[in-house]
């Protein structure tokens, strides 16, 4: 449970993640999707209940446990390191995370040839000498997506990864989550597009006011009345 | 030829305070007014321990920035959860803490007369006395400090502290504990400010509070913001700057008493005419 002020951001929540799978995540604007992205990912520590992750519990979850949990997540509203190159974004994600050890770690060949591999893979490779806040906003979207692959962890969380972006970079997106679905990573995803949503989830969640609305398979739940509502109105 | 040897002291001075407010303000993006505290607290502790207990500068030269930054470490630690202007508040909160207890400690800091007949340096007898034999000593330190600092910005470690100057929570996300870096980089910052203290109380051979008080941090302040933010060399570049323009004016004729408020006048219109057309200062690459 999660509430800000008055408002409960997420109600009395008790879902479930199936391994391996792309579970979608749905509902209308203010239904609590991005709070329990926030949540799973500890950048909002929840007021009551508990995350379990494949059976432990933790009360209060710190973002940069998020190594530990095998997590990672893009952002609703673009978040890069602005003022660091194209690369640099992607280095930063491959390096040591131990203070103390950082400091006598300078990136080798091998850091830079995986960061190179992975720009190749979202087509950013040209603009690695770039500043991030000098690219366009589609390949702003692709370098999120670049430093997720860079943390290569077992659990990804993409909230609204295809918001605003033209039918080839929505396409290049959705064949990166299909390739992290055959891997076997778990992924969550937040979307409004239900040809995207039809097209990747195997399991899709509905909340409306922070509550479960329905869950399901995709096409099952899409047609479900109390969904239409939510998204139509009566 | 002495009065060269002069400024090239205070340049390597500054330099290395230059350096160490790049380190923290300009790399890792912490708004620190604490610049001049450190620098007194390397300055007075030099100057206790030649004055009081006859040791050497030199062995202060490796005691003292220790010291400074276990001092930094442990402010540092209480100064964790400030942020932006928070963190900026509470570190000026600390240099008057620091200015207070300095004009107040008569015992040990003199009190508002400070403390006079600091040594300087010697080396199997030799005394560094002349601005020759000092300049050297100093600058080898600013070299010293120039290395590590290029070091320390090479490494895995100084991007790490860029990404925090860019977006610390985002950084969060992908595993690392920021906190430690903004801690170790704010006790690295202060450790830097420190061998500058000492080398100054050493050369002056004479301090007092007002030499460490808000206008020494708007000064370093502004080196960097002149310079460029975030790179060494605009650093460098605003320190040598803003040190040289006060020679400068007494050669153009002020008066020696106008000379001084020329000062601070200049400094002000630089960083108003900065802020207006060039944000990111001379060489700067990053915004504030």
């Amino acid at each position: 449970m999660k509430h800000f002020g008055g408002v409960n951001a997420v109600d009395h929540l008790s879902i479930g993640i199936q391994e391996g799978q792309i579970t979608g995540l749905v509902g209308p604007n203010g239904s609590g999707k991005t709070t329990l992205i926030n949540l799973l990912s500890g950048f909002f520590s929840h007021d009551n209940g508990e995350i379990l992750f494949s059976g432990a519990g933790r009360k209060k979850i710190f973002p940069w446990e998020n190594q530990i949990y095998d997590i990672t997540r893009t952002f609703q509203q673009i978040r890069l390191f602005e003022q660091m190159s194209v690369l640099d974004n992607i280095l930063v994600i491959l390096t040591e995370r131990h203070p103390f050890l950082s400091l006598f770690e300078r990136h080798t060949s091998y850091h830079l040839k995986q960061a190179e591999d992975i720009l190749k893979r979202v087509d950013l490779h040209e603009k690695r000498f770039d500043n991030a806040f000098d690219i366009s906003y589609g390949q702003r979207k692709l370098l999120e997506i670049a430093r997720v692959l860079a943390m290569n962890t077992n659990i990804i969380l993409f909230d609204e990864p295809f918001a605003g972006l033209f039918p080839e970079v929505i396409k290049k997106i959705e064949a990166i989550i299909k390739e992290l679905r055959k891997e076997g990573k778990t992924i969550i995803l937040v979307e409004h597009n239900m040809t995207i949503i039809r097209s990747l989830c195997d399991h899709l969640i509905v909340l409306d006011a922070g509550k479960l609305l329905a869950q399901g398979k995709p096409e099952e739940v899409l047609s479900e009345k109390i969904v239409l509502e939510a998204y139509l109105g009566e | 030829m002495e009065y060269i040897f002069h400024i090239l002291i205070i340049v390597s001075i500054y330099g290395i305070l230059a350096l160490a407010q790049n380190l923290v303000m300009g790399q890792t993006g912490l708004l620190s007014a604490a610049g001049a505290a450190f620098y007194g607290i390397g300055a007075y502790g030099a100057a206790i321990l030649a004055t009081k207990f006859g040791i050497n500068i030199f062995f202060s030269l490796i005691f003292v920035p220790i010291l400074t930054g276990m001092i930094a470490l442990v402010v540092g630690t209480s100064f964790a959860r400030f942020r932006d202007d928070y963190f900026m508040l509470a570190t000026l909160g600390f240099l008057m803490i620091f200015n207070t207890v300095a004009r107040n400690w008569e015992e040990f800091t003199g009190g508002a007369y400070g403390i006079a007949g600091i040594s300087k340096p010697y080396i199997f007898g030799f005394k560094l006395e002349t601005p020759f034999s000092f300049f050297f000593l100093a600058f080898t330190v600013f070299l010293c400090i120039l290395t590590l600092h290029y070091f320390i910005s090479r490494s895995s470690f100084g991007r790490v502290l860029n990404a925090i100057r860019e977006d610390e929570d985002a950084l969060s996300i992908f595993g690392y504990q920021t906190s430690i870096y903004k801690l170790l980089a704010f006790a690295l910052g202060a450790a830097f400010s420190a061998f500058a203290g000492v080398l100054f109380a050493s050369y002056l051979t004479f301090i007092d509070t007002k030499l460490f008080t808000v206008n020494e941090s708007i000064l370093l302040w502004a080196m960097i913001i002149l310079g460029g933010i975030g790179r060494n060399r605009g650093a460098l570049i605003g320190a040598l700057f803003l040190i040289t323009i006060p020679e400068i004016l007494r050669f153009a004729g002020f008066p020696v008493e106008l000379a001084g408020l020329m000062r601070q006048c200049i400094y002000g219109l630089l960083l108003i005419f900065l802020m207006l057309y060039r944000p990111r200062g001379i060489l700067g690459k990053y915004n504030l």
